[in-house]
């Protein structure tokens, strides 16, 4: 596209850890002016590929040319300097500095927060990217939080700009939005280098791409010109798996039923839950879409029984079990999946057997009071072996596992328990595509035996693969559950920003468009 | 009546001083994410080498404190090499360096316990020291207590004000960020755990060889105790630990007069009042659970290896 020197362009890096080749012998190179994809899973070496041209990790081998220059980029001050701007998957941003001290933070000026704090309102209405500079950070939306991110690098006039998985916070709506602003970078002559294992993403923005997979390369492609199954091919090295979602034949009822659940917050940092009733019934999925930080926490608190509250508030078959806490509401059939794997849902340094005990001690794994191994032990070698666990066995440490590996475990270890209701949160975030489509399938087989399941996640496309009904969790308030088939992913992006109508007040016509009008404020 | 006031008042500003400078170096501390319980025992330390410098020499506290200051910021890097290079768990390198720093000047002041030292006069500041009443209780004092004054505005203007608080601040809540974006934070840890030190070695020197000028085994009487409670009850705001340095030092002044006056209560309990009213009253103005948390430094006590 271009015949003079490449922007950057990397020869032969490579970087080993103890255990594994994080890349091996990567050559890439991009243009001025061009959007370049690294397509990869989770695992494939991306991040680290993009920490040693950012400075933050040293290469073991290979060199790094940037416009035609070799240069050793030792740490990210440097990298600034030459003008590599990175804005990172989880953000390097102080909640309790406001937007214009963290931007100050890595700026290499004299500190004049007044003479800032204009610039980066004018940087951030050139590229469409409104932000108030005194607003502590705290405050704002993962999306506003990103475009400080991307404001900050570009108040260093940036001729490379790194996003490490930009869209994985975003509503669909702001996602064309972000792509809006890249391509106009692109045409002040930026180069861009866009980090995603979203195809649909990368075909719609990149003029390039390299496919990275097990730290190598496996493929250069044009993505315009590929279509994803091909893509995904040189991505995980065979066919994306699909999900198949048989039709429940059982009895509709009700199972889990949410009765005006509300709940303020005494965390500074926290999301109140605003009146929030939701049913889920016996051979369902439901989904709850929504960005974190929106009142997932809270209402996954609320469900599991870690923050106990009114007594009709959260009903399983009809009994009330809001007063309950978490060891009572399992004793009532309920499991729940936490986000947290490692820490929450398994204990890093236990081996499986132990943390099969953890919840599934009431299957026979004690008795007077005094533990049975040899039953928790065959319960965790079952579990390995119905839900193809890949581990050194049930005395391996829930460290030693794979994300993907570690969650089929402990989504087994829950079905074991044979369920009523079960309540996952991000169930196959950080997962490989193997292993997720494993879980998906998992979830929509014991959907269908006649367990409500309640899934809370972040990921769209994997909430219309596996729910019958999806619900969007916005500024502490749940939007009404939609039939799959009655709503797309556009119109949930938009009540992922709050514009929807609150259930209880849609019946009080009056009060109803004041309080949408409230909640998109609250989210603007 | 109020002529009776004014000695309590005047004493009050010399009994808070090394609260103030073991207080302010701890919040220093702590604000980048570290937490240092060694404060006791870097006061004693710092104590003890004043004391000797200062009986060796002749000069008094003019070669006390910085002597103080020198050997509580050595003492410091000991906690410092251990918990920050090491990553050693943070509250037991500080408890074991307050148990040294008893045990180190109890032995090194064993040769010092008969001594004395002269003490300080006031300094009058002319013309102000004139006002009626106040006057001669802020500004006819030692200049140790103006120092003092001048470290709490040095602090609290550097931590509003310039880009290294902003950044002690960034480094307290998230070392990892901090080190992404690509500062040293072990090298920014390290010089907060020194001024501490080095505050807290100026407090210790300040008791020894001004506020009481002579050596006593264990002198600063769980003093660094109450600087590092101050320090959390005041929320990390430099202005909310004055307060409890002068309600501290105030309670301390007004039990000694009720000594005096002769009120049938045991010694023991006037003593302990100043310790329990600081805690109580500090308990109460910081209840407030949302203040604490939007003042906590996120990372106070993890351990941090880049």
């Amino acid at each position: 596209m271009n015949t003079s020197a490449p922007r950057l362009q990397l020869l032969h890096i490579t970087k080993r850890y103890p255990s594994v080749v994080a890349n091996a012998d990567i050559s890439l190179s991009v243009q001025p002016g061009e959007i370049h994809a690294i397509l990869g899973e989770n695992g494939a070496g991306k991040s680290t590929l993009m920490k040693i041209i950012y400075g933050a990790v040293k290469a073991d081998e290979g060199e790094m040319l940037w416009d035609g220059r070799q240069v050793a980029i030792t740490n990210p001050a440097q990298a600034r300097r030459l003008g590599i701007g990175m804005v990172f998957q989880h953000f390097s941003l102080f909640e309790t500095l406001n937007v214009v001290e963290n931007i100050a933070l890595v700026l290499d000026e004299p500190f004049d927060l007044a003479a800032l704090a204009r610039r980066v309102t004018e940087v951030s209405e050139r590229y469409g990217l409104p932000l108030d500079p005194f607003r502590p950070v705290h405050s704002l939306s993962v999306g506003e939080r990103q475009r400080v991110e991307i404001v900050r690098c570009l108040l260093q006039n940036p001729r490379l700009l790194i996003l490490d998985e930009p869209t994985s916070v975003l509503t669909p709506q702001a996602v064309l939005k972000l792509f809006e602003t890249l391509r106009q970078l692109a045409a002040e002559g930026v180069s861009i280098l866009y980090i995603s294992h979203k195809l649909h993403e990368i075909q719609a923005l990149c003029d390039s791409a390299t496919i990275m997979r097990g730290g190598r390369v496996t493929g250069q492609a044009i993505p315009k010109d590929e279509t994803p199954a091909s893509l995904a091919r040189m991505m995980i090295g065979r066919e994306l798996p699909q999900c198949v979602a048989p039709v429940y034949t059982g009895e509709r009822r009700p199972v889990l039923e949410i009765r005006s659940l509300s709940r303020p917050t005494d965390d500074p940092f926290g999301t109140a839950l605003h009146d929030i009733s939701l049913t889920v019934h016996a051979g369902e999925i439901v989904g709850i879409a929504g960005i974190s930080g929106n009142g997932q926490a809270e209402l996954l608190a609320a469900l599991s029984g870690e923050a106990p509250g009114a007594r009709n508030a959260v009903c399983i078959d009809g009994a009330p079990v809001g007063h309950l806490n978490a060891g009572q509401r399992r004793r009532q059939g309920l499991v729940f999946v936490p986000e947290e794997r490692l820490g929450r849902g398994a204990v890093p340094a236990l081996p499986l057997t132990h943390n099969a005990l953890l919840t599934g001690h009431p299957q026979g794994m004690k008795r007077w009071g005094l533990v049975r191994y040899a039953r928790a032990r065959a319960f965790a070698e079952e579990c390995i072996r119905r839900f193809d666990v890949r581990c050194g066995g049930p005395e391996a440490v829930a460290r030693s596992l794979s994300g993907g590996n570690l969650q089929k475990f402990i989504v087994g270890r829950e079905i074991m328990l044979q369920p009523r209701v079960m309540i996952v949160a991000q169930p196959t975030w950080g997962v490989d595509v193997g292993a997720a489509a494993f879980l998906r399938q998992t979830l929509l087989d014991l959907s269908r035996t006649g367990v409500a399941i309640l899934v809370i996640s972040e990921e769209l496309e994997e909430l219309f693969e596996i729910s019958d009904r999806i619900a969007v969790l916005a500024a502490g308030r749940l939007s009404p559950a939609e039939a799959k088939a009655a709503t797309n992913a556009e119109s949930v992006g938009l009540r992922m920003s709050g514009l929807f109508t609150p259930p209880t007040e849609a019946s009080a016509p009056a009060s109803a468009s004041s309080s949408s009008t409230e909640s998109s404020h609250a989210s603007a | 009546m109020i002529e009776s006031l004014l000695p309590i008042l005047a004493g009050t500003l010399a009994a808070a001083t090394p609260l103030i400078f073991a207080g302010l170096g701890e919040l220093v501390v702590e604000r980048s994410g570290v937490i240092n319980l060694g404060v006791e025992g870097m006061m004693l330390i710092g104590a003890i080498a004043g004391f000797a410098g200062a009986a060796q020499t002749g000069y008094g506290a003019a070669i006390g404190l910085p002597l103080g200051a020198l050997a509580g910021a050595a003492a410091s890097m000991i906690f410092a090499f251990f918990a920050l290079s090491l990553a050693a768990n943070q509250a037991a390198c500080g408890l074991a360096l307050t148990i040294f720093g008893v045990g180190l000047s109890a032995f090194v002041g064993q040769h010092y316990v008969s001594y004395s030292l002269p003490g300080l006069q006031p300094l009058a500041i002319p013309l102000l020291s004139d006002i009626p009443l106040v006057g001669p209780v802020l500004f006819r004092q030692d200049w140790v207590v103006y120092l003092s004054l001048f470290s709490f505005a040095g602090v609290a203007w550097t931590l509003s004000k310039t880009r290294l608080g902003l950044l002690l601040k960034a480094v307290g809540e998230s070392p990892e960020a901090a080190h992404a974006i690509g500062y040293p934070v072990l090298g920014i840890r390290y010089g907060a755990v020194a001024f501490g030190g080095a505050m807290a070695g100026i407090a210790g020197a300040y008791l020894s060889t001004v506020y009481t000028p002579l050596w006593v085994q264990n002198m600063s009487a769980g003093r660094g105790w109450i600087a590092v409670a101050l320090v959390v009850f005041a929320t990390w705001k430099p202005g909310r630990l004055m307060l409890g340095a002068y309600l501290f030092g105030a309670v301390t002044i007004l039990q000694f007069h009720a000594q005096g006056l002769g009120i049938s209560v045991p010694v023991q309990l006037l003593a302990a009042l100043p310790y329990a009213a600081t805690v109580v009253v500090l308990v109460l103005i910081s209840r407030d659970r949302k203040l604490l948390q939007l003042n906590l430094p996120a990372s106070l006590g993890k351990t941090f290896l880049p």
